[in-house]
């Protein structure tokens, strides 16, 4: 059987990708991938953790809870990148600056 | 106690209103398509009064849990449905004769506005890290959208996007912290949490691993209280949404996320000892909460100094005001957190109030630019009035209301000998004094070359302000129960 530890590498892994990718992208598109994949290490922990462990499926319930919110927090970003692209005709994140920093 | 499905529905009223409300408004958004611009504020508003009106008649007895152990039900978090609620309602009534809403179909703001109502309230409860994430996002998906109403306008837009992926980016880092959390103790209810984290010395990795969690954990709650460093959103958000919501923003999701604060730090990470409590051996989280605060308020005293857009002043000085606020919960303490509750509690008419003051002055002037109030005293003495009683409150000048809040948490830290966090509150409060006189200056004493036309203002405004004054300056006058109302909802549930 795969050890426990592997999984918690990946997901340390794709977490931190994930928190690059918010960094460094300027697509508004893009961005929203980054924080997939931090939601998604998230996930991983969750039911690598639930699997290793003898409480119960808690930990995997969870991961479901997360994905479906995911998917909520995805519909909102893109209408909003959608209405952005209406009022600025691009999605470029450098372009978004009207409200000074 | 801890109540099964249904027992807890009988609880769980306040709830429920809300939900049949957001349902009620969206069907009659639809069927409706004359009367709608009359009836869903009315529906709105009763709904968030019947709400209330249960709350204030809920009598659980001792503290228990709701929904298998889902929610705590104790009198901290009836504190915070009252005050949320409060919070609701006041919003709706500034928002009603509000410019900037008019010219967009109001239908899904009322829906909104009840539907972010219904996660704070849950936000408050939550004894269970799912039901924390969960209500958590209920608020900031329905808040981002609030923010981004106004679709054609470039300003609401941008503030949204930004709102959004700094949201996405600090829940999802929390949740990283979560999911490290259940690793470690292979529990997701907090006080089963805190018991597996008491029951051996944090040591060695898992120390490390512990302060791992709380920085990733404090990353999202840091930014639903907008506190320093998780503030970078606050004042573009502030400045891009509409004034009502910014107003809403300021106060509500900010108290909202101080509750699940407490519940997190003070219910999970902390053992109920007496007077003060004890945190968990291993990791020192009052000392980074301590530097959280003292960066907070300095940080946003010293930059509102500058700004010459009102709504950008005032989002700084709500940063400030976090800071003041978390004063109150690093010192783990009955009296910490008592000072906390009456700091909020005054903080919630003063800032609505100061904001409900931009919202008319926008709405005859379309201007948000500190130049353009000069004259403003000869132009409406009472709004001029108003406006300088809530900042005035702001700075904490006797006898207005702000002067209690900053009494209590300074007293507070006194108690606890922490000297030099006061010295650094107190300071930050001299240097606050002056931006908020900066505004009444420019308002009374200096006068531009125009003749003084007269400022409109709708009665149901002037009658809102006169409604935010009252407790503003009599607040200082009924001392006595509120000190009585928040000594009594400190009782934290503290597990079976």
């Amino acid at each position: 059987m795969i050890e426990l530890k592997y999984f918690l590498l990946i997901s340390a892994c794709l977490f931190s990708l994930g928190v690059f990718g918010v960094l460094t992208r300027r697509n508004a598109v893009n961005v929203l991938m980054g924080v997939e994949l931090i939601l998604n290490s998230a996930n991983l922990n969750l039911v690598a953790f639930s699997r290793y462990s003898s409480t119960g499926i808690d930990g995997q319930m969870f991961a479901v809870f997360v994905i479906v919110v995911a998917a909520a927090e995805v519909a909102v970003a893109l209408a909003i990148v959608l209405t952005l692209y209406r009022v600025l005709n691009t999605v470029n994140l450098d372009r978004a600056d009207v409200l000074k920093r | 106690m801890n109540l099964g499905n249904l027992d807890s529905l009988t609880f769980f009223r306040p709830e429920l209103i809300l939900l049949g409300g957001i349902l009620l408004v969206v069907i009659s958004d639809i069927a409706l398509k004359g009367l709608r611009n009359l009836i869903n504020p009315l529906l709105t508003l009763a709904a968030l009064l019947l709400a209330l009106f249960y709350t204030l008649q809920t009598d659980h007895g001792s503290a228990m849990t709701l929904f298998e152990g889902m929610l705590a039900l104790d009198n901290f978090a009836l504190f915070f449905k009252v005050f949320l609620l409060v919070a609701g309602i006041l919003v709706l009534l500034g928002s009603l004769h509000s410019e900037e809403l008019a010219s967009v179909h109001q239908g899904e703001f009322h829906a909104l506005l009840l539907a972010v109502t219904l996660g704070m309230l849950l936000m408050a409860n939550s004894a269970h890290l799912v039901m924390l994430y969960l209500s958590l996002e209920l608020v900031s998906l329905t808040s981002y959208v609030m923010v981004g109403y106004l679709r054609s306008d470039r300003l609401s837009n941008e503030a949204s996007m930004k709102y959004i992926l700094f949201g996405a980016v600090s829940t999802g880092a929390m949740l990283y912290g979560f999911s490290l959390l259940y690793g470690m103790t292979g529990s997701l209810d907090l006080f089963a949490i805190r018991d597996a984290l008491l029951a051996q010395e944090v040591v060695g990795f898992n120390q490390v691993t512990l302060v791992l969690v709380v920085v990733l954990t404090t990353a999202g709650f840091g930014f639903k209280t907008a506190a320093v460093p998780f503030h970078f959103w606050c004042p573009d958000v502030y400045t891009g949404a509409p004034t009502p919501v910014t107003a809403f923003l300021s106060v509500a999701p900010k108290a909202a996320g101080f509750a699940i604060l407490v519940r997190f730090f003070l219910g999970g990470l902390s053992q109920p000892a007496g007077e003060q409590w004890a945190f968990i051996s291993g990791i020192d989280w009052p000392m980074v909460l301590m530097v959280v605060s003292v960066m907070t308020m300095s940080l946003g005293n010293i930059a509102a100094l500058t700004q010459n857009n009102l709504k950008r002043m005032l989002a700084y000085s709500s940063i400030a005001h976090a800071g003041y606020i978390l004063m109150g919960v690093v010192l783990l303490t009955g009296t910490g957190l008592k000072a906390m509750l009456v700091y909020l509690f005054v903080y919630l008419f003063m800032n609505l109030g100061a904001f409900f003051v931009v919202t008319v002055i926008f709405n005859s002037e379309k201007t948000f630019e500190l130049e353009d109030y000069n004259g403003m005293f000869r132009r409406s003495p009472f709004l001029a009035v108003a406006m300088s009683i809530f900042l005035l409150s702001l700075i904490g000048i006797p006898p207005f209301a702000g002067f209690l809040g900053k009494l209590y948490i300074f007293g507070a830290v006194i108690d606890q000998g922490l000297y030099w966090f006061a010295l650094v509150g107190a300071l930050n409060a001299a240097v606050a004094a002056f931006y908020y006189m900066r505004v009444m200056k420019h308002m009374i004493l200096e006068n531009d070359d125009r003749p003084p036309t007269p400022l409109r203002i709708s009665t149901l405004n002037r009658a809102l302000l006169v409604l935010l004054l009252v407790p503003n300056i009599l607040l200082i006058v009924f001392w006595t129960p509120i000190d009585r109302w928040a000594a009594n909802s400190i009782t934290l549930f503290g597990g079976l």
